[in-house]
């Protein structure tokens, strides 16, 4: 497989990208991958050439995305997931038969070229670790003993598991065919679209101010203002842009993957909808490239929509609203979630945060105003219209109202996504996922994933309202709660948060670049040695301070919490030691 | 500089003085007009602003957020502050790290003297390194006839990506890897004496802060670089 590439293969690829602009590259470079299984110089050159990418930049991107290869790779990849939840969940021993039978370490490749091996962060799918994708195939619950049936590809496929209620964001998941339009429209499907489509855009967005939305991607800004001022903002319908960020990378998050993989529609009407409100003719949704089951029923989904008269011109007969989505795939990025890295990746870029302001709203997506929400957000806002505003309030508490999604991982019972009004005590919602299983004692929970803090067992009777967050300094975040019982080794799992975050810093400023890797360095040497050196402790908190405080973006401001609140709880974790 | 002089429209305050403001300018255009002194390391007058090297952080008044002054446009009423505490010390800190990691002994370096990083290391007080010092032995790129790229030295500023693009147009160099494994690179990361793009200009080397972008053949210090190239090659560009 070292040979020259065929590069007839290439031809009719490029011939259909022929004319496309740079925004094409993370689709086209996809594409070619999947004709060599990676990419190789020629074939490099000759996507430099179709869309007029500077050579330097079509390696930059090729080497900034974990997915992307440049160096001979099976056309089968096989990637395991290494994160904190599944590792709770036993994954180690997994992984060791696996690499037992394989014969092969992470990054490897077999003599015959056959497989591709790999470790990788956490894949979005928590609630059944062990987990693992064979190509595109996800797999779960996996022991040592489904090594053959995993390669095999005969073991059975996971499905989300979803809990609680109201269901007023999950109803349909689970219970549509996800990629049949009728069905979907005999759930109910596009009735709220049809009711939006009835008010004017200010009564939508006005209803949605009054619904007092968070975004539930992390940064809890109020909803109905982010679209208010994108429909503000000076430029035409054909030049803004409402963006579904689909990107769910977050160690412990898996919320969104179960509307996206169960219910593609209910995502497609909401983002019509958001559209309408803001006044924008550009749908996009970016969705990580460890999704591909999700992926492709959004691509179905879109396609048929599409086909129907549900995206285009004049959508259900509405004159002058002209709406149409694309769907991008990512290709392994952690930092391709921030929302402007993830304008950047469409563009077709490395994926650099930019320094806000100025902020997406005004200029966002090609520097155009551009909303951009979490897959759950928009499918709030379609809630708040679907069942009234004055339902809406009803849920929940007043400054939190309707539900939330929560991710229950690590050691409960019964883990799954749990979809609960505002209110419940951290404590209740643990016990509501079947409580730690055994007689086993909570040690800690993790909460808001590897950005969050840890909570200990005397701190989890507090509410999960926004407003209880706020006052007792945790995040609620992408919803991740995290169950770490006694057994559970927490040296082990601040290494796997350090690593986790110096594999994804993107590299662009100083403080977070250099910052992930020291303070791994540190958790490295506090793992293998039992401690670590007072210099050690101190620096910890230096670079974690350092990052905080001064990193340009999310990411390196939250690399340092999780392990900060871990050493403030428990110092005996990184005491001092003799050695 | 040709820039016409305009009308003031924004009055605002850095470091408590009144300074007056035209449309579009930065907090560091203006603070350095008044002779405010604010340290930076990737900034590059004449190429695009990358706000990536953290040392021009400012504070605003009535804002938690630490703002590159580089990238922060001057509004009426503000009040700016250059020299907190607080910034002191993350100015340190972030030196610190840097001086820390890949190799800067400036005792062997050709460019000792004459080093923004190491003015920089003076001007904030770093004299010895804090951390523990990396030290990775990186390659060095001497295929190219005229320049030499020792990574070692390389502190990722991307000043020479950025000229190499935006004022030469050859686009030859990028940046490849994620965290701390970034390099530059030429093309598809070759060897820069084989890029077919570079068309030798040797603009990246004169605006290289660091020892990291040489030319050929000097010894210990020796290495100058001509910090008013960018102006010259920019009139040079506009005539
Ligand atoms: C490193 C990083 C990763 C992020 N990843 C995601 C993500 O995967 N999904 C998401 O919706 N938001 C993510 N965000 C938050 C987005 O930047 C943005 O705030 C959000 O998409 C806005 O939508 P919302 O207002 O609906 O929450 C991330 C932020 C950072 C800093
Ligand atoms: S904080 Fe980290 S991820 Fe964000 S821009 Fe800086 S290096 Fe990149
Ligand atoms: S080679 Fe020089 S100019 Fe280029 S990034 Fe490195 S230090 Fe900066
Ligand atoms: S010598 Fe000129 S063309 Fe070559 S890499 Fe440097 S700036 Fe670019
Ligand atoms: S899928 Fe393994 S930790 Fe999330």
């Amino acid at each position: 497989m070292n040979n020259f590439p065929d590069l007839t293969l290439l031809t009719p690829l490029l011939e259909r990208y022929n004319g496309r602009s740079r925004e094409a590259l993370l689709p086209l470079l996809h594409e070619a991958q999947a004709l060599y299984g990676w990419l190789p110089r020629e074939v490099q050159e000759a996507v430099s050439r179709t869309l007029r990418v500077p050579l330097a930049d079509v390696h930059g991107v090729i080497e900034f995305y974990t997915m992307f290869y440049n160096k001979p790779t099976s056309r089968r990849v096989i990637r395991v997931c290494d994160d904190i939840a599944c590792r709770l969940r036993g994954s180690a021993d997994f992984i060791a038969a696996l690499e037992a039978r394989l014969g092969l370490r992470s990054g490897e490749t077999s003599s015959d070229g056959s497989v591709t091996y790999e470790r990788v962060p956490c894949l979005g799918m928590c609630e059944h670790g062990p987990n693992a994708l064979h190509n595109d195939d996800p797999a779960g619950n996996l022991t040592p003993a489904d090594v053959d049936n995993f390669l095999a590809r005969a073991h059975p496929e996971p499905r989300i598991q979803k809990h609680g209620g109201p269901l007023l964001k999950l109803a349909r998941a689970g219970k549509v065919i996800p990629w049949s339009l009728s069905d979907y429209e005999q759930h109910g499907g596009y009735t709220t679209l049809r009711k939006a489509l009835a008010m004017t855009p200010e009564a939508i967005i006005a209803t949605i101010e009054a619904s007092k939305i968070l975004g539930r991607g992390g940064a809890m800004f109020p909803t109905g203002l982010k679209w208010r001022f994108t429909r503000n903002a000076p430029g035409t319908p054909a030049e803004k842009h409402v963006i579904a960020n689909a990107d769910e990378s977050e160690p412990g998050t898996f919320k969104d993957r179960g509307l996206l993989e169960e219910d593609p529609f209910g995502l497609i009407e909401a983002m019509t909808i958001a559209a309408y409100a803001i006044g924008a003719e550009n749908g996009w949704i970016f969705v990580r490239g460890e999704y591909p089951r999700a992926y492709r029923r959004l691509a179905t989904a879109v396609a048929r929509a599409r086909q129907a008269g549900y995206l285009g011109h004049n959508i259900l007969g509405k004159e002058d609203f002209h709406f149409d989505i694309q769907v991008r795939l990512g290709a392994g990025a952690y930092i391709c979630g921030e929302e402007t890295a993830l304008f950047e990746a469409i563009e077709g870029k490395r994926g650099f945060p930019r320094i806000k302001p100025p902020f997406p709203t005004t200029h966002g997506l090609f520097q155009q105003p551009t909303t951009i929400n979490n897959v759950e957000t928009l499918m709030a806002a379609m809630a708040v219209l679907t069942i009234g505003l004055e339902e809406w309030l009803k849920i929940g508490t007043p400054d939190s109202p309707g539900t939330k999604w929560f991710c229950l991982s690590g050691h409960v019972a019964k883990p799954g996504v749990y979809e609960l009004p505002f209110g419940l005590t951290i404590r209740e919602l643990i016990e509501l996922a079947g409580g730690v299983p055994g007689d086993r004692q909570i040690q800690a929970v993790l909460m808001g994933g590897a950005a969050g803090v840890f909570l200990p067992p005397d701190r989890l009777d507090l509410p999960l309202t926004y407003e209880s967050a706020k006052a007792n300094n945790f995040p609620i975040g992408s919803g991740v709660v995290m169950v770490f019982d006694e057994t559970a080794d927490m040296r082990y799992a601040l290494y796997q948060l350090a690593h986790f975050f110096a594999h994804e810093s993107c590299g662009k400023c100083y403080p977070c670049q250099l910052g992930t890797q020291r303070q791994l360095e540190i958790l490295q040497r506090v793992l293998h040695n039992g401690g670590s050196t007072p210099a050690d402790k101190a620096a910890l908190e230096d670079v974690g301070f350092a990052m905080t405080h001064t990193s340009l973006c999310g990411l390196g401001q939250t690399a340092a919490t999780a392990v900060l609140s871990a050493t403030q709880l428990w110092p005996e974790l990184i005491v001092a030691n003799q050695r | 500089m040709k820039r016409q002089a305009n009308v003031r429209i924004k009055t605002l305050k850095i470091d408590g003085i009144d300074v007056g403001a035209r449309e579009g300018e930065t907090i560091l255009e203006l603070a350095r007009e008044n002779g405010i002194h604010i340290p930076t390391l990737c900034h590059l007058d004449g190429v695009s602003d990358w706000g990536g090297c953290r040392l021009c952080l400012i504070e605003i008044k009535g804002s938690n957020r630490l703002v590159p002054a580089c990238m922060a446009q001057a509004e009426e009423g503000m009040e700016v502050f250059t020299k907190t505490p607080r910034l002191v010390t993350y100015r340190k800190m972030i030196l610190d790290l840097l001086l820390s990691e890949r190799n800067h002994v400036c005792a062997v370096c050709v460019s000792n003297g004459h080093c923004d990083l190491q003015s920089m290391a003076q001007e904030l007080g770093n004299t010895h390194v804090g951390l523990p010092y990396l030290n990775p032995s990186l390659p060095v790129d001497a295929t190219h006839p005229y320049f030499i790229m020792d990574h070692n030295r390389c502190i990722l500023c991307q000043r020479c990506v950025r000229v190499c693009r935006e004022i030469e147009g050859a686009q030859t160099k990028g940046a490849m890897g994620r965290g701390i494994e970034v390099r530059i690179i030429h093309d598809l990361n070759e060897p820069w004496g084989q890029s077919l793009t570079c068309t030798s200009c040797g603009k990246c080397v004169q605006v290289c802060p660091t020892g990291a972008l040489l030319q050929r053949g000097k010894a210990v210090g020796e290495m100058v670089k001509r910090r008013d190239f960018l102006p010259y090659l920019q009139m040079m560009r506009e005539d």
